[in-house]
């Protein structure tokens, strides 16, 4: 937290302004985390996503907002006025020195506020703009409103998840943000490598229907080349002529482990032995599983055969389940929630989990901390998420050197 | 081969080992603009991907494979037997002559073939590796085996996908391979930018379970400070009411529907004609909304099943409100967005024939990247690359042939 590993940090020499909301503001963290200096450029009162929940103790409060805190670590915060001409007059003087800034405004609206690419372009022709929309700056449904659950639909994930009885299912939290905001962060490192080359910014169009498009792969090629239409199969997945259960009940909760044949077979192999060591699933013993072939059976030969393996798994924990297979080499995992999460070893092992000091909630929260490891750095939350306005007098006073009295009138006039 | 030099990336060499997903999925992009990616197979070891369905016409074929060819457009494929010495000293030649090393093994494979970072570093010392992996280099469970279906578990997401009543149905599509190659990006190209600043290289562990996590990291705030655990919920939302999937016209066709203020409440009732039962003082706010939940989905599904899920997404945006078709693989390429965006692009495969690729998320204004070539056939490039990239002779390369080093 005391910003000693700033000067070596790889993004150390950028400037990224932050002008997005939800939408977008992990793309910003992203590149803050490798070490840009980031200044969050919110609306006067804070930016409108620091109002969505969960909040810290749940009172809601725009200096309290949990989704908030988890995006925007390793950023500075300036209010700044963009509707008026005087902040916007500000912001051009921001962007002089700017080699990124990040916006997800309504299509347009940058546009109406005479800061759009073409301008800022001229203003500094090394920038690059990162727009994040819903669905992208051009096109059919360039103005259509998004949602999570909508991204996830269009995008295909939710028709390949869930229950084939029911309705296909989302992941019950928020994906499409981070997923936009990290493929965002990729797009603008690739600019960057081509500003740092050449001298030229350029603008960076983001939709995150197509980031969930991405990020949900599979069913798009199943099609294309397969003419398939991958469905929801609930806890199996269809090998061949028959659909393997993927997720299994235990003792205190459920695993995911599959049944494995023909050249993978020995895997299942290690897991029968293993039951059997126990004295059960005997009936599996004679199997030959290199020799099987899931063309050649029927959903009721299998289905027979996980009842014996149910039989044993239901006399195990899921951590038992866990550190047994890691054991002998069998692919298990537990089904994990944040709380297993908390207290896996591995991650605890790898530092993983960060301490962050919020003085003004009177408090140290736990955050998951660097998602990566590098030889050369430590990566890690070097600012915890900065309060409305909080670098003010430090940037626009400071770095861009506007006099105090300055500063007072253009709060007085609701600029700042 | 086309010129790739108004690309981005068009200056740095890949050398790739990494196959699957993760790894393959992050030089594809790099390849996208413009970067020579030279991907390693050899005829023992082939990417796992080369033997997964679907096949191209259903016909076998290790150069027919959807799930290779999706992840693997643009690069270069050499075949080259690690186990021979003369196989490895072409890796090494290719380990000089690359910016970028990337792998997905097992964490201490590449150590075990004299090609870990130390062994690289010798050879060039500002290379750059990337490790991909499930967990990371270090620790614990880092030779822990995984695929990211089954390791999506322990991250987290499997026991957020599913019905409150029933054990978790999570998702065919492993999540966390779909995470790694955006961190994989950032970090590599920071690590060009520093290398161009320093002249130092180094070696990034990217791990799914860590890069998995943080895009869970609000689930992670509410449990450390409020000790809240998050778990699946169906479709409904905490901050959203109407919130979910709707079944609509068609055989096992369906529409989301996100409502989150009165606002967008008052523009739902005036898309579906304002029936009696939107009037009620029951629906008016979003708690009372919550309270009566299960009614309002069935009624709002009286609605939704007359009409197909694109009626129903067009009605609802013509109104404002957040709506979108519950998109199969089908749909997808059928998506009027996608078509406007050229999210896919068709090519023609030697074996596989024509079809589409799928471009990035994003465009780039002024270097917009461009998929130029399908996916290789196995060994496509090998002599190729021996020649073009390595200056390798005639004579060397036939040796080296005859020796069974391109196996």
């Amino acid at each position: 937290m005391d910003g000693q590993g700033l000067s070596t940090l790889p993004l150390s020499p950028y400037r990224v302004l932050d002008l997005a909301d939800e939408k977008g503001a992990f793309c910003a963290k992203l590149l803050g985390d490798f070490g840009a200096d980031v200044i969050k450029v919110e609306q006067p009162g804070g930016d409108r996503s620091r109002n969505r929940g969960p909040f810290f103790h749940d009172i809601p409060h725009p200096e309290r907002s949990l989704s908030w805190f988890a995006c925007n670590t390793n950023k500075r915060s300036i209010t700044l006025n963009l509707e008026e001409t005087q902040g916007q007059e500000l912001f051009k003087r921001l962007v002089a020195s700017t080699d990124f800034i990040v916006e997800s405004f309504p299509v347009g609206y940058m546009k109406d506020l005479g800061l759009d690419y073409p301008i800022l372009e001229r203003l500094n022709p090394k920038t690059v703009l990162v727009s994040i929309s819903p669905f992208g700056q051009t096109g059919p449904y360039q103005d259509y409103k998004g949602s999570d659950i909508v991204y996830m639909s269009m995008g295909g994930m939710i028709y390949i998840s869930g229950d084939p009885d029911r309705a296909p299912l989302r992941i019950s939290v928020e994906q499409s943000h981070f997923q936009a905001g990290a493929q965002a962060a990729a797009a603008a490192m690739i600019a960057h490598y081509h500003r740092q080359m050449t001298g030229e910014g350029q603008h960076v169009d983001i939709s995150i229907h197509e980031c969930m498009v991405c990020g949900a792969h599979l069913s798009s090629f199943f099609w294309e080349i397969g003419g398939i239409n991958t469905c929801r199969e609930g806890n199996r997945v269809a090998r061949g002529a028959v659909a393997p259960r993927m997720i299994w009940p235990c003792k205190d909760g459920y695993l995911s482990w599959r049944i494995w044949v023909s050249q993978q077979g020995s895997r299942t192999r290690a897991m029968v032995e293993w039951a059997n060591s126990e004295g059960k699933a005997e009936e599996l013993k004679h199997l030959d599983w290199e020799n099987i072939d899931f063309n050649d059976l029927t959903q009721q030969d299998l289905e027979s055969w996980e009842e014996h393996l149910i039989e044993f798994f239901l006399t195990h924990t899921k951590a038992e389940l866990y550190e047994g297979s890691i054991a002998r080499g069998i692919i298990l995992f537990p089904v994990n929630n944040i709380e297993d999460l908390r207290r896996d070893t591995q991650l605890e092992s790898r530092d993983f989990w960060q301490e962050v000091v919020h003085e003004e909630l009177a408090e140290t929260i736990t955050y998951p901390g660097a998602a990566i490891k590098s030889s050369e750095f430590d990566y890690e939350i070097r600012y915890r998420p900065p309060l409305i306005g909080e670098h003010n007098e430090e940037i626009y006073h400071q770095e861009l050197g506007i006099s105090k009295e300055e500063l007072i009138i253009l709060r007085e006039g609701g600029c700042i | 081969m086309q010129s790739t030099r108004n690309q981005a990336l068009h200056n740095i060499n890949v050398l790739d080992f990494s196959w699957v997903i993760a790894g393959p999925e992050t030089t594809r992009y790099l390849a996208f603009h413009g970067a020579t990616v030279v991907k390693v197979e050899s005829k023992s070891r082939l990417d796992l991907f080369r033997s997964y369905i679907p096949m191209a016409k259903g016909i076998p074929g290790i150069n027919r494979c959807g799930a290779f060819d999706a992840y693997n457009s643009d690069k270069y494929d050499i075949t080259i037997d690690l186990n021979k010495e003369q196989g490895i000293d072409v890796v090494k030649q290719l380990v000089a002559w690359a910016d970028v090393v990337v792998e997905n093994f097992m964490p201490g494979t590449m150590d075990k073939w004299n090609l870990g970072y130390a062994d690289l570093k010798k050879i060039k010392p500002d290379i750059i590796m990337a490790s991909f992996s499930m967990q990371g280099q270090t620790g614990p469970h880092s030779k822990v085996a995984g695929f990211g279906t089954e390791l999506q578990s322990l991250v987290g997401y499997t026991n957020l996908i599913g019905w409150p009543d029933r054990s978790p149905a999570g998702t065919s599509s492993p999540n966390t391979d779909f995470v790694v190659p955006w961190y994989g990006i950032v970090a590599i190209m920071s690590a060009l930018d520093y290398k161009q600043r320093t002249g130092k290289g180094q070696h990034l562990d990217i791990g799914q379970l860590e890069a998995g996590a943080s895009f869970l990291s609000t689930v992670a705030l509410d449990y450390t400070v409020n000790q809240k655990i998050a778990n699946s919920m169906g479709n409904r939302s905490e901050y959203a009411t109407p919130h979910g999937v709707y079944r609509c016209k068609g055989d096992d066709r369906w529409c989301a529907i996100a409502i989150c203020g009165d606002e967008e409440w008052t523009a739902f009732c005036n898309a579906i004609g304002n029936p009696l039962w939107t009037n009620k003082a029951a629906f008016c706010s979003l708690p009372e909304r919550k309270k009566r939940e299960d009614e309002l989905d069935r009624l709002i599904e009286e609605w939704t099943i007359q009409y197909t899920p694109e009626e129903v997404m067009l009605r609802m945006q013509e109104y404002g409100v957040p709506a979108g078709i519950v998109a199969s693989g089908q749909d997808i390429h059928a998506d009027g967005q996608l078509k406007h965006r050229h999210h896919f692009k068709m090519l023609n495969h030697p074996e596989m024939g024509d079809h589409s690729y799928e471009t990035p998320s994003w465009r780039l204004s002024k270097t917009p990247g461009e998929i130029r070539r399908p996916s290789p056939c196995l060994g496509e490039h090998t002599e190729y690359i021996c020649r073009e990239f390595l200056g390798m002779s005639d004579e060397e390369f036939i040796e080296l042939f005859q020796q069974g080093v391109f196996e």
